[in-house]
């Protein structure tokens, strides 16, 4: 496997940062009430949300979860208007009408989280499709997460994508948990990679919260995607380690958080780039700094934005006629 | 002039909107290879190839929800549901997903899609293949409802709901699809949300749906003479043409809505909601709402008539508002 490019990876540290900074902050809103609703917090994950989203090109479509800040954040880079989303904002990616779960930023190919458990994956087919049937090297990704698996849209799509040659790449975060069932309660063959290959999609398991590996498999499959070699599955392993969202609290076993600390994907990489003399201290100070002024910047700019008008909101149910 | 089926309109109406624009494509399952188990896609394969005419397997969520992503992404889907019943396998994807994914970015997104299927009862099909969805549809934030009741309506509704920029259920009568009907040459629009009336008359408006407008205008034949029907098919359930309604109210003073489908909650209850809400001063007798049964419909075409409005029980129902009010 070819080795990432110094400036990528530090893009990657970069993206890494800042969806672990905004989730901490999101955190502290939410506790605060400036931000309300279900807030699924994505820490734990950052690694496969920018691992692929940093593979792909502006007008490739993603199509996100209920846990999709990592998503929308790595994809788009637009971090004060999805601060506005998340406080109910008319500047916000969807003008208030979306939330935490429905993040829309069609330019830069963000195709809206969703509020369903499976039900984005028919709909990353859609982009797929479209793609193909445009004649264009675009690609889609649809995340969804272990829960998913078990839908019926699942095994639908499994065989739609593979049917139909589409270039999607699904991709399944398996952070061990839906909301507080772990894993082996709900799956009876937990090998997702091994349903892919029965329905004919190529699958690969990566090391979730290893940033580069997710990367350079996302970039190789997008790569495949691009000449049309069929569909493709990662099983990006990971762990989730906050509670399922806001209002529901969980009780995992004592010290199974800790066997994961270790493999805190920002720490390990940036333990890594350090090792490899990549980057500085004062590099890192620096980052840190940046990402926390924008931060502030991003509250700032949601607390400010104006809350969407009720007496306009009508007018838009029948879309822009 | 010339006569074709209702089910050749529908035809046409895919030819034309296919030929006239690129990003129009079919999808659903035997819509390729026969044209259709009711041939309403016949020539589409042929002409406009496997790419634009997609054959699925029996997968009603992944292929409406692909439908809806390449709405999302650009594309104009007409899906094909074989039976309308068949989308109750596909709920989330129409409604979670479809019908709420525009409003919910804000706008940011537009998700031109037709669902399309044929419905109703008459042909001993029992519960599963004999469902009037409509209501189901009007009581969802998002959709639009056609229902068509003559092939030009049809063709021109179904062309009208191809270029609208929202997610559209087109519905077809199942019984309707083989009625012939004078169609002219050419091409035509009936707007989305235009009601029209199809026999003229002073005393009742009888409001009616699919195939039960023909059966009320076999009613206003029977009671011609005695009571002056008038037959107004809104066309487009979903927006409604209320002004339309309230003129024809305001005229006769009377109003029956007629349906194949149950009345509680629906289209038809819906109906003298709203003229009793506008035009209360207006009416002389109580209006009244005649649908099915309440009951999944039944096999035998015994059983299968007495459950829904047949003629005679327009007639009847006529006679009650204006005798004795409902
Ligand atoms: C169809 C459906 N069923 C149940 C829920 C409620 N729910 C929301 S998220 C969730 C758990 C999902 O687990 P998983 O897919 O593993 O994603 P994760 O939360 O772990 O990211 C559940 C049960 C839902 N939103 N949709």
């Amino acid at each position: 496997m070819e080795s990432i490019d110094l400036h990528i990876k530090r893009e990657l540290l970069e993206y890494l940062v800042l969806i672990r900074r905004f989730e901490e902050r999101v955190k502290v809103l939410y506790h605060q009430g400036a931000i309300m609703g279900a807030i699924h917090l994505y820490i734990g994950q950052e690694a496969v949300a920018v691992g692929v989203c940093r593979s792909l090109r502006d007008e490739d479509t993603v199509f996100s979860t209920h846990r999709g800040h990592g998503h929308a954040i790595a994809k788009s880079g637009e971090v004060e208007r999805i601060m506005a989303e998340l406080m109910g904002r008319d500047e916000g990616l969807s003008r208030g009408h979306g939330g935490s779960m429905h993040l829309f930023e069609p330019p830069k190919g963000l195709m809206g989280g969703n509020g369903i458990v499976g039900g984005g994956i028919p709909l990353s087919l859609g982009g797929a499709f479209t793609a193909q049937y445009q004649g264009s090297d675009r690609i889609s990704v649809g995340f969804f997460s272990d829960g998913a698996v078990n839908q019926g849209t699942f095994a639908e799509c499994l065989n739609l994508a593979a049917l139909w040659k589409l270039p999607v790449l699904l991709v399944c975060e398996n952070n061990q948990y839906a909301a507080t069932t772990p894993v082996e309660r709900s799956t009876a063959v937990r090998d997702v990679v091994g349903r892919a290959r029965a329905f004919g999609v190529r699958a690969e398991k990566v090391d979730g919260n290893d940033v580069e590996a997710v990367f350079q498999a996302a970039t190789a499959a997008v790569a495949a995607l691009r000449q049309s070699q069929g569909p493709r599955l990662l099983e990006c392993e990971t762990y989730r380690v906050e509670p399922h969202c806001g209002i529901i609290p969980d009780e995992r076993t004592p010290g199974e958080r800790e066997l994961w600390n270790p493999r805190d994907p920002v720490s390990l990489f940036v333990g890594r780039l350090v090792g490899e003399g990549a980057i500085s201290a004062s590099d890192l100070e620096a980052l840190e700094r940046r990402v926390r002024e924008r931060l502030d910047r991003a509250v700032e700019f949601g607390a400010r934005s104006p809350w969407p008008d009720p007496q306009v909101d009508p007018h838009r149910t029948w879309v822009l006629q | 002039m010339r006569k074709i089926w209702y089910k050749t309109a529908i035809n046409e109406a895919m030819h034309e909107e296919m030929a006239r624009d690129e990003r129009v494509f079919l999808i659903g399952e035997d819509v390729d290879l026969f044209g259709g188990v009711f041939k309403i896609s016949r020539g589409l394969v042929e002409r406009f190839g496997a790419r634009r005419v997609r054959g699925t397997p029996i997968s009603e969520s992944a292929f409406v929800g692909l439908a809806a992503g390449a709405a999302m992404t650009g594309l104009r889907p007409i899906v094909e549901m074989m039976y309308i019943d068949f989308a109750l396998v596909a709920m989330d994807q129409l409604i979670n997903q479809a019908a709420s994914t525009s409003y919910m970015s804000g706008g940011r997104v537009r998700l031109p899609l037709v669902v399309r299927g044929q419905y109703g009862t008459g042909t001993s099909e029992a519960a599963q293949h004999s469902r009037n969805f409509e209501s189901w549809f009007i009581n969802t934030p998002g959709y639009k409802v056609v229902m068509p009741s003559t092939a030009y309506d049809a063709k021109g509704l179904l062309k009208s709901a191809i270029r609208d920029e929202n997610p559209v259920l087109y519905l077809e009568n199942r019984v309707l699809y083989t009625h012939k009907e004078e169609v002219p040459e050419g091409e035509w629009l009936v707007p989305l949300g235009s009601a029209e009336v199809k026999r003229a008359g002073a005393d009742i408006t009888v409001v009616a749906t699919g195939y039960a407008v023909h059966k009320a205008l076999s009613a206003a034949e029977q009671l011609a003479g005695r009571v002056d029907v008038e037959v107004l098919d809104p066309r487009t359930l979903d927006p409604l043409d209320l002004p339309a309604v309230l003129s024809s109210v305001r005229k006769t003073a009377n109003l029956l809505v007629v349906q194949e489908a149950p009345v509680q909650c629906s289209f038809a209850s819906e109906v003298v909601r709203l003229v009793v809400q506008e035009a209360f001063r207006d009416l002389e007798h109580p209006p009244l709402a005649l649908g099915a049964a309440d009951v999944p419909v039944p096999f035998s075409p015994a059983l299968e008539r007495a459950v829904i409005p047949q003629v005679e029980d327009i007639v009847a129902a006529v006679q009650r508002v204006l005798e004795k009010g409902a």
